[in-house]
């Protein structure tokens, strides 16, 4: 099987277990929703306030939402030794990676675009810029976190009090994409200033990381 | 070896009593900052010494994930432990000068942030190292060090840019303005003195480490044989 076909295939399969289970997607929507009340309670913004701290506080939710999936991503495969058996198959190890990858970017986004409305809702958003700008600094925004989030997650559950530790390595190593972000969505929605830059520094991120992780994840599936 | 190191220990150590001797008695008081200055003769080295010990630690991820020695690796967890207690010192100093300096304890001025990111970073690799199982923690806190270490001019461009968008609380400027011939004399034999202090450490750290390694070694081996103790 090419690499192309045992990501497809693995993709796939995640895909229709979710679409049955809908583990992920349930806990990570009610978690996020969760973060967003609370958050409403907590700042109680007005409208030109919340435009200002909106950033923030969607990308912090998003970022805590992301790592309840992540966090499910290798278990499963940790149940009747697959993750073993896929290790003495002669599939390319990153074929899993990026099934994995795409994945929990499909999931993620999903979220996104499932509490979007709900921000909207809450904080009585109004873009001032361009909202398709929004749209871009999400999807890379959400590929820098889950790329990492992914690799990190295949760290982690090999270690002892393996939930806790996802967020602990991810959260130093996502401080810029995270940052670029936030100001980035901060910078649109208020259109005081141009997001070009942290956009630009979001697909560094991405390309930078999404190398070192597929140069690396080969090493950390056969670690013994 | 042993009578070598002792040597350099010696050697370091009265380096240090030298180059103490110089910051506090011979290099001259600074004209604005007065005494609180000094401390810049212990900030800067740390500093200087935890980017060394990061280095080696990427340095040595790198060489244990393509060879797969156990030297190396210890070598790794040596220099990491050593570099995050330097950059604790700098996060320490750095706060007790500026707050008379500047007027405030904390900004997140780009050097101040990376260094608070850099910091989080190799403790987030000691946490690692330290729950992680068996044989598995060598591999895995190699590739953490390796995302670690890129991640890093990733932080600081980043942090540089929020900055230069947003106006700066700072007060004075950095202390970057020509050094005194005297101060430059006291400040490059702290250098010497603290990389000197880094390097006995790590050799120390990177020993227990390997004897730890053996003591493991001879355990599993005693127990295959069904002599286990």
């Amino acid at each position: 099987m090419t690499t192309l076909g045992v990501t497809r295939t693995t993709l796939l399969k995640d895909l229709r277990m979710e679409w049955r289970s809908k583990d992920a997607i349930n806990s990570m929507l009610f978690f996020a929703l969760l973060v967003v009340v609370i958050f409403s309670f907590a700042f109680n913004p007005t409208a030109e306030e919340s435009r200002r701290i909106a950033g923030g506080l969607i990308w912090v939710a998003f970022l805590f939402a992301a790592v309840v999936a992540l966090n499910q991503t290798w278990a499963r495969e940790l149940r009747n030794q697959v993750l073993d058996a896929y290790r003495v198959s002669p599939a390319p190890p990153n074929a899993l990676f990026l099934a994995k990858a795409i994945g929990n970017f499909f999931f993620v986004v999903v979220l996104e675009a499932l509490m979007a409305p709900l921000f909207v809702v809450f904080y009585d958003l109004r873009s001032v810029g361009p909202v398709w700008q929004l749209i871009v600094v999400a999807l890379l925004g959400t590929w820098a976190l889950v790329v990492n989030g992914t690799f990190f997650a295949a760290l982690s559950i090999r270690t002892r009090s393996r939930e806790i530790m996802l967020p602990l390595i991810l959260f130093p190593i996502s401080i810029p994409a995270l940052l670029a972000m936030v100001d980035a969505t901060t910078s649109i929605l208020t259109g005081e200033a141009s997001p070009d830059f942290w956009i630009k520094m979001l697909a560094v991120y991405d390309v930078v990381f999404t190398a070192v992780c597929l140069l690396l994840f080969e090493s950390v599936l056969n670690a013994e | 070896m042993k009578s070598l190191f002792i040597a350099f220990v010696v050697f370091t150590l009265g380096l240090l009593a030298f180059s103490t001797y110089q910051a506090l008695f011979v290099a001259p008081t600074e004209q604005t900052m007065g005494e609180v200055q000094r401390i810049f003769y212990y900030h800067v080295p740390s500093a200087w010494t935890a980017g060394v010990c990061f280095f080696v630690n990427f340095l040595a991820s790198v060489v244990y994930l393509w060879k797969r020695n156990l030297a190396s690796d210890a070598l790794a967890a040596a220099s990491a432990e050593v570099g995050v207690t330097f950059c604790t010192i700098v996060l320490i100093t750095g706060p007790i000068w500026a707050r008379p300096v500047w007027g405030i304890w904390w900004t997140w001025d780009a050097r101040l942030t990376t260094t608070l990111v850099l910091w989080l970073i190799y403790v987030s690799y000691l946490v690692l190292r330290r729950f992680s199982a068996g044989g598995q923690t060598q591999v895995l806190a190699a590739a953490l060090a390796i995302f670690g270490f890129v991640d890093v001019p990733i932080v600081y461009m980043s942090i540089r840019w929020f900055r230069t968008q947003h106006p700066s609380p700072v007060m004075g400027g950095g202390e970057n303005s020509g050094l005194d011939p005297a101060m430059l004399h006291a400040f490059f034999w702290n250098l010497l003195a603290f990389t000197c202090v880094g390097i006995v450490l790590m050799a120390v750290r990177y020993r227990l480490q390997m004897l730890e390694e053996t003591v493991e070694a001879t355990h599993a081996a005693a127990a295959l044989q069904g002599g286990a103790q």
